[in-house]
């Protein structure tokens, strides 16, 4: 604070311009090279999900060539029990995953970070209230807890994300609420509400956008545990219902039908792995990049 | 003090009573009647009201709450509303399995988590250390399912060999079978928490051993090792001790996925099973056990803490 402040009392020419944004990025991924990969990581997914009706060599649901074969020049995965192409349903799995996962942590934190701000600036009651429904939701047993919504809503894309979205809320509430509370003590606060802002108007404008590095920060983490969740939900047979191509559902198809076969569950697991591995690397690094207070949260 | 862990207990205690609220909502909001579940579909209009009846459907919803409120106070949990067996029976029958499972879980998690922590905060940026982190990393990424999937299939299709996976081996009549019913899935679940545990470990380690005391040790010309393990140790395992309280709260109420690949009759299969079907009784009853398990430990642990570190004061 008092830092930006003297700045703006400064002439201009005592203002150090900073190197260009582009050798900024460029310096932060080489001091943290864990990072850079998870984002290369990523950003490969993100690729083969958006390109996978081009990248796939065979439809999927289709029958490709002789079942249960593995990994040959023309099916680099093997085939499956159904003579599918293990690889073009490991690529269109992707857009699933990612989907799901981006979804249902950008609806969970923008809740939690609705919830958390408003409890933190209110204070009181509003407070009050809201903490003891997030002690709650937290102390619910996370697996049962997504069980028992997909069971109720019923097994399908779109209810899997609600799930996990409702699961991410109270953990985001918690932290913003904390980083609220500091943020509502600042005289800038206390001068909107002097010129007479309403407190929608503070939360959205002032509060919200300050502590946005910490909702960040947050999102990149939970989305490695929210593609676990759903693969997870997927491999118990509540999460995308098949014969869509999820990673989870293609490993217990692998695991659970006779004849059981290994590279049809390991492919799919493997994507699974560097997906969360990415976003891992990538969360630790925005974590000790943006707000090193989190660290070891 | 005292106020303190009345405080918390009240709080434990309404915390409790809030999920036993959502378990019992949820559990009705969908469709699936467990008359029809239980009878078939074949049954008659008459028998389904019938059963209706005797399980007590027909009450108004706030009725059924009270009438099962009454009955977890007084330790009858009542029936299986699919299969009409006893639930605490089922429970006796169930834990033990759960219970095995967790101590060895446990067990992983304290012998390879914390001594690998160690290395790695000791031998900081040496090869050693890196390869530790990342295990950890990739531990904390690969699904556990997967993993589980894996150590049946590959063993399976190279060699033809499988655990005993259709029977319940005693520990006491048969220890070997035991162990291979018992070993691969205790391994599997404790990937996690071994990860997270050297993660802490390490981290932990290195904050305490930048304090002044450790240099003191140092400076009166301790050895290393004297200054890790008789100085440092202790005070930076007071998150890991945190950590592990709160992983056997998780692991008393069974592991789902784990118990299910394993094909393991404990806590976690029960309640899945319970889920899947819309068994009400069993369904909340469990949910209940699990978080109640879970809520305890996590306030044992915050009350141990004030013992473990006496710096830490409550109001």
């Amino acid at each position: 604070m008092a830092e930006s402040a003297a700045r703006t009392t400064l002439p201009l020419e005592y203002v150090r311009k900073g190197p260009p944004r582009w050798k900024r990025f460029a310096r932060t991924m080489r001091a943290n090279p864990l990072g850079a990969f998870g984002l290369f990581l990523i950003l490969t997914l993100v690729l083969v999900g958006l390109f996978a009706p081009v990248l796939r060599h065979h439809e999927i649901n289709q029958f490709a060539g002789i079942p249960g074969r593995g990994p040959t020049s023309e099916f680099w995965f093997g085939t499956d029990k159904f003579g599918q192409d293990i690889y073009s349903r490991v690529v269109s799995g992707a857009r699933i995953s990612l989907q799901v996962g981006f979804l249902a942590v950008a609806l969970g934190t923008a809740a939690g970070m609705l919830i958390g701000a408003w409890a933190g600036y209110k204070g009181g009651i509003v407070d009050v209230i809201s903490q003891r429904i997030i002690d709650t939701m937290i102390a619910f047993p996370q697996i049962l807890f997504l069980l028992v919504i997909v069971r109720v809503l019923g097994p399908s894309m779109r209810n899997v994300i609600i799930a996990i979205a409702v699961l991410i809320v109270p953990s985001v509430a918690r932290i913003v609420r904390s980083a609220a509370l500091v943020e509502r003590n600042n005289l800038y606060i206390e001068a909107a509400r002097a010129i007479g802002s309403t407190d929608g108007r503070i939360l959205l404008r002032h509060i919200i956008p300050n502590i946005l590095p910490v909702g960040v920060v947050i999102s990149t983490t939970l989305l490695g545990t929210a593609i676990l969740a759903e693969a997870s939900l997927s491999f118990l047979g509540l999460g995308i219902p098949p014969p869509n191509p999820s990673w989870g559902n293609d490993i217990n198809v692998a695991r659970t039908t006779f004849p059981i076969n290994l590279w049809a569950a390991l492919f799919p697991g493997l994507a699974i792995s560097l997906t969360v591995l990415g976003f891992n690397l990538l969360g630790d690094a925005t974590r000790d990049i943006f707000d090193p207070r989190l660290r070891g949260r | 003090m005292t106020r303190y862990v009345v405080r918390r207990l009240a709080m434990a205690v309404m915390i409790l009573w809030f999920i036993s609220i959502i378990v019992f909502l949820l559990l009705r909001v969908g469709g699936g009647d467990p008359a029809l579940l239980q009878q078939g579909i074949n049954a008659t209009p008459e028998k389904i009201a019938q059963v209706h009846k005797e399980m007590g459907l027909d009450d108004p919803k706030p009725i059924q709450y009270l009438n099962w409120m009454k009955g977890m106070l007084t330790l009858d949990f009542g029936r299986s509303q699919l299969t009409q067996t006893d639930i605490t029976t089922e429970f006796r029958e169930r834990f033990p399995v759960s219970f095995q499972l967790m101590l060895m879980t446990m067990f992983w998690t304290i012998a390879l988590g914390i001594p690998f922590g160690v290395i790695s905060a000791a031998k900081r940026n040496s090869p050693a250390d890196y390869v530790v982190r990342l295990f950890a990393i990739i531990g904390l990424s690969v699904p556990a399912f997967w993993i589980a999937t894996l150590v049946l299939l590959i063993p399976a299709q190279q060699w033809g060999y499988g655990p005993p996976l259709n029977r319940q081996v005693s520990l006491f009549t048969d220890p070997w079978d035991n162990f291979r019913q018992f070993g691969p899935p205790s391994l599997v679940l404790a990937l996690g928490p071994i990860a997270s545990v050297m993660r802490l470990t390490r981290s932990s380690l290195l904050e305490v051993l930048r304090a002044d005391y450790v240099r003191t040790a140092r400076a009166k010309g301790l050895s290393s090792q004297t200054v890790i393990l008789r100085h440092a140790l202790k005070n930076s395992l007071i998150p890991v001790i945190t950590v592990l309280g709160l992983l056997m709260g998780g692991l008393l109420g069974g592991s789902v996925i784990v118990e299910a690949i394993f094909n393991l009759r404990g806590l976690g299969a029960y309640v899945y099973g319970a889920i899947l079907q819309k068994d009400y009784n069993v369904a909340q009853t469990l949910v209940m056990y699990t978080a109640g398990v879970a809520v305890l430990l996590n306030l044992g642990v915050d009350l141990l803490y004030s013992l473990f570190d006496p710096r830490i004061r409550y109001a």
